[in-house]
């Protein structure tokens, strides 16, 4: 008899400590406990679970670049420089390559800016190969595994492809030397050449500050119901239409332009953020890569995001179960983009909302300064943390060679 | 060198157009170019290039896709349409045999595939719209029916926990203006996502009047009589309002109402947050008033002689409320300044002037309904029970006689810093009189035209037997200040304010009177 009383408490106490769907009253909102298929893991610390030993390149690689452009701090792509930087003085960090788990290379590969701001990516496989040669001369480490327990960040459009330009990437293919390393990266789709299985796929760098600035009062009722601001149509690159965002964009412009639900135009208005509170759905269709920081400011900003761009893979995926977040659509289900949305049942509504209002949720997609428990570099080290222990494998025997140092176009083995 | 003067022209645009990228640059992968070849797809590539000039659209790409690409991809030209006019609207599904169509070298068109097995593909895609892209009004409803409750769940969480019920004192009298007034405060009444009580009190007693233009709401309402006549002059007006309030407050003590107390006089204009804010008063609250002070006169000249040049900074809505200091404690009052008007300012109702509002009016207070209670135990010691003004001479200027403390009164709206509503006196002159309920009955009939019409070259006279129609085509003209006198002969007519001239509509012309 007392057998099945205890067996009932455990039961009893079982059930509510594994219960998934808590809610919780938080301090403003109630919110949702967000468990990927990773698990509960947005919250875990990585402090004590791995070591990272970040070599040290000369700054021709890293510093010297960052003082000729300091823009490279604001835009999309800062990513690399803060995850240097956060790395420098985490607690993770080891100056013991011996004990280290991962090998991290800070060479900023995405500050070589245009007047516009945008980054060419014609010199980053030269900068990349040149510092790979240079950590495997000095260091045993590399050649010890080829690479495969160093990590690296390349934030760029089609990341290790370093092309803008989506044919291009695909011919380029990932980088030879990278081929064993772990990504960090911001571009993800399925079954494409520039994503790897095994990479961590993390947000745009979004500016924490500018976007807590704009915060309106939360009691403001939410009027619009679907927000959007960007291009259709990418006038100087694509005049036809067609080639911009595999015509998804402006399949939403050519159907919903007179939709009064719909708010979606061209301008910048300076209440960007500001509308973005105010709006229910917000949409992220893909441009000319199919990730932005869209996605970013609708989660910080409580807006369920719409996201538009086919097999795309969302930061963090397995930490993060972005189905019940957002909302996807198909590329051919853009006309019927407002059918869709407005069947969706309100609990689902709901429930997305009190997912979005997690703050480990917001956490997790900023880059904040200095790092914050939660954010994404934490996310990023918990994300290395799990692909813990190294396989036996990745090390090499003496003398063996996986990697072919001279493949690639001819450009690429000029020495940078 | 050639890459080079590529890369120039990316340096300018992110990326330049797909012309500049076709071409000799992606020959073959030897990297070495025969000149025959080159050349003959130069002068081809030159040739398309003008086909496309002359028909408007990339011809090019058209032909080298449909010469080369597979038999097994897949093309869908129905049923989209395209923005471009003909055939630029090419599906191509990849399969798996043409996961990479080989090309000549001049023109990359669609159909290089990511990888095998994946469903999306790079390049030119079809704009995809739909037959008829307008919006469906059921779903228009159902968005709009997802926004309430996203609002209502929004409320729920940051809005007023416990909401209690508004009791909403206004003291109003049949006149001319009465009907815009009241209607205006009913409008926001009804908008308030909280219980409410409306407590009318008339002066000269309930009429139907009023009770039709408080019928409409919907709201529960409470329409008292009070039996003295509300006075010409604008002091004994204030005083009989005053009185009016405070037999609305015993109302509420009689019949032990719940709630907060506001007073909405008739001729405010209040905001939607006032009635969110006035939910967190404890016991009292003030609320700062902006002072709409209006003279009838044209603005500028009787403006600018009455404010003195020093001060400038007034010329903002000047508001009453309370006064705060730094750590957002009570310490005053902000009150109207009346010195710039003294001896100028409106003596009657509907005189030229400017209508001054007293020191601190009614409308900045609200009062928790438990105040007012005969023997409610939680009562502050330091309110005065109801009775006790009751039997006072002197008038009950503001509710702040109620108060022992006035220092305790809780300033609302950020310390007084957000105005939420408006005071404001437009009333018509006394003798004005107006169509009882607004209703034209019985149909006006035709009179004798007036002696001198605005049009000086108008047709002559013409026969006055036929009945205008009621109402629809009458016609108010604004009358210029020369025709008054003229009119004052007209006595037997219903007049408005401005005393409008009734013309018939049905003749294009006018009037004159020989």
């Amino acid at each position: 008899m007392k057998g099945w009383k205890w067996g009932f408490v455990g039961l009893l106490y079982a059930a509510f400590v594994l219960r998934i769907g808590a809610v919780e009253q938080g301090r403003t909102q109630p919110t949702e406990r967000i468990s990927g298929s990773a698990g509960d893991v947005l919250e875990d610390d990585p402090v004590g679970r791995l070591k990272v030993f970040v070599y040290e390149l000369p700054s021709k690689y890293n510093k010297k670049i960052l003082q000729k452009d300091p823009r490279c701090l604001t835009h999309m792509f800062a990513a690399e420089i803060f995850m240097h930087r956060f790395l420098l003085s985490s607690p993770v960090r080891t100056l013991n390559p011996e004990e280290a788990d991962w090998f991290y290379t800070p060479v900023y590969t995405t500050c070589d800016l245009t007047p516009n701001g945008l980054p060419l990516p014609f010199k980053s496989p030269r900068m990349m190969r040149s510092a790979i040669q240079l950590i495997s001369s000095n260091w045993p480490y590399w050649n010890r595994t080829e690479g495969a327990d160093h990590f690296f960040v390349v934030p760029h459009d089609f990341a290790a492809c370093f092309h803008y330009q989506e044919e291009k990437a695909i011919e380029r293919g990932i980088l030879t030397l990278l081929q064993c390393a772990t990504l960090v990266q911001t571009f993800g789709q399925q079954n494409h050449v520039c994503l790897k299985e095994g990479s961590i796929i993390v947000p745009p760098y979004a500016p924490p500050q500018k976007m807590q600035t704009h915060l309106i009062p939360e009691k403001t009722p939410r009027s619009i119901f679907v927000y959007f601001r960007g291009l259709f149509y990418d006038v100087g690159n694509d005049p036809e239409g067609g080639y911009y965002a595999r015509g998804a964009r402006a399949a939403v412009w050519e159907n919903f332009k007179d939709n009064p639900l719909f708010d979606i135009s061209t301008e910048h208005p300076t209440t960007y953020y500001e509308d973005m509170q105010r709006a229910v759905f917000c949409l992220c269709p893909l441009g000319w890569a199919p990730w932005s920081p869209r996605l970013v400011e609708a989660v910080i900003f409580g807006c369920i995001p719409v996201i538009i761009a086919d097999d795309i893979v969302l930061p963090f995926a397995d930490a993060i179960p972005w189905e019940e977040i957002g909302v996807f659509i198909a590329e051919k289900d853009v006309p019927d983009l407002d059918t869709i949305l407005t069947s969706i049942p309100l609990d689902v509504i709901l429930r997305k909302q009190r997912l979005l209002a997690n703050p480990s949720m917001k956490q997790a997609m900023l880059f904040p300064q200095p790092a914050q428990p939660g954010d994404a570099f934490h996310q990023v080290l918990n994300g290395l943390a799990r692909k813990l222990p190294h396989d036996k494998n990745i090390y090499l025997k003496p003398g063996e060679r996986i990697l072919n140092w001279t493949a690639g176009p001819v450009g690429d083995l000029k020495p940078w | 060198m050639k890459f080079s003067a590529w890369q120039q022209s990316y340096a300018n645009k992110r990326s330049s157009s797909f012309r500049a990228s076709s071409g000799p640059l992606d020959s073959s992968s030897d990297g070495s170019i025969k000149s025959a070849s080159a050349i003959f797809w130069l002068i081809l590539h030159g040739l398309c290039c003008l086909i496309s000039l002359v028909l408007g659209f990339r011809f090019s790409r058209l032909v080298f896709f449909l010469l080369f690409s597979s038999p097994a991809a897949n093309i869908y030209t129905a049923p989209f349409r395209s923005a471009s006019e003909l055939a630029q609207t090419l599906t191509l599904y990849s399969t798996p045999a043409s996961t990479n169509i080989e090309l000549p070298a001049a023109n990359r068109t669609a159909g290089i595939t990511a990888s095998p097995n994946s469903r999306v593909v790079v390049g030119r895609h079809g704009i995809r719209i739909r037959p008829w892209p307008h919006p469906n009004p059921v779903e228009v409803m159902q968005a709009h029916r997802i926004i309430e409750r996203v609002q209502k769940e929004q409320r729920l969480q940051f809005g007023v926990k416990h909401p209690r019920t508004v009791i909403v004192v206004t003291p109003t009298y049949v006149r001319t203006f009465q009907a815009l007034h009241l209607t205006g405060v009913m409008h926001s009444l009804m908008n308030v996502p909280y219980d409410l009580v409306w407590i009318v009190v008339e002066a000269g007693g309930a009429t139907n009047e009023t009770a039709s233009i408080i019928a409409k709401s919907g709201l529960r309402t409470f329409h008292v009589g009070f039996r003295q006549r509300m006075p010409n002059l604008w002091a004994e007006r204030h005083r009989l309002e005053a009185r009016m309030r405070l037999h609305a407050l015993r109302i509420v003590r009689e019949k032990k109402l719940d709630g907060i107390v506001m007073f909405a006089d008739d001729s405010n204009m209040h905001s939607m947050e006032l009635f969110d804010e006035i939910q967190n008063v404890k016991w009292v609250g003030a609320l700062s008033v902006g002072i709409l002070a209006h003279s009838s006169q044209t603005g500028e000249e009787s403006s600018a002689s009455v404010i003195p040049k020093e001060d400038e900074e007034n010329r903002a809505v000047p508001v009453q409320g309370p006064a705060c200091n730094s750590s957002n404690q009570l310490v005053g009052w902000h009150t109207f300044n009346s010195l710039p008007y003294v001896g100028k300012s409106a003596t009657y109702i509907g005189d030229r002037e400017i209508v001054l509002p007293r020191k601190l009016e009614w409308a900045g207070f609200v009062l928790n309904s438990q105040l007012l209670w005969k023997d409610a135990e939680d009562r502050p010691e330091w309110v005065k029970d109801l009775d006790t003004l009751d039997h006072a001479d002197e008038d009950v200027e503001t509710p702040l006689s109620l108060l022992k403390d006035v220092s305790l009164v809780e300033p609302l709206g950020s310390c007084g810093r957000q105005i939420m509503l408006w005071w404001l006196r437009v009333e018509a002159r006394a003798d004005s009189k107006f169509p009882p309920g607004w209703i034209i009955d019985p149909p006006l009939e035709i009179t004798v035209p007036s002696k001198r019409t605005p049009w000086p070259d108008a047709p002559p006279e013409l026969p006055s037997n036929e009945k205008a129609v009621t109402g629809v085509q009458e016609h108010t003209l604004k009358h210029s200040s020369k025709t008054q006198t003229s009119r004052s002969k007209r006595s037997s007519r219903s007049k408005r304010k401005h005393d409008p001239k009734t013309v018939e509509l049905q003749l294009p012309g006018r009037h004159s009177e020989n």
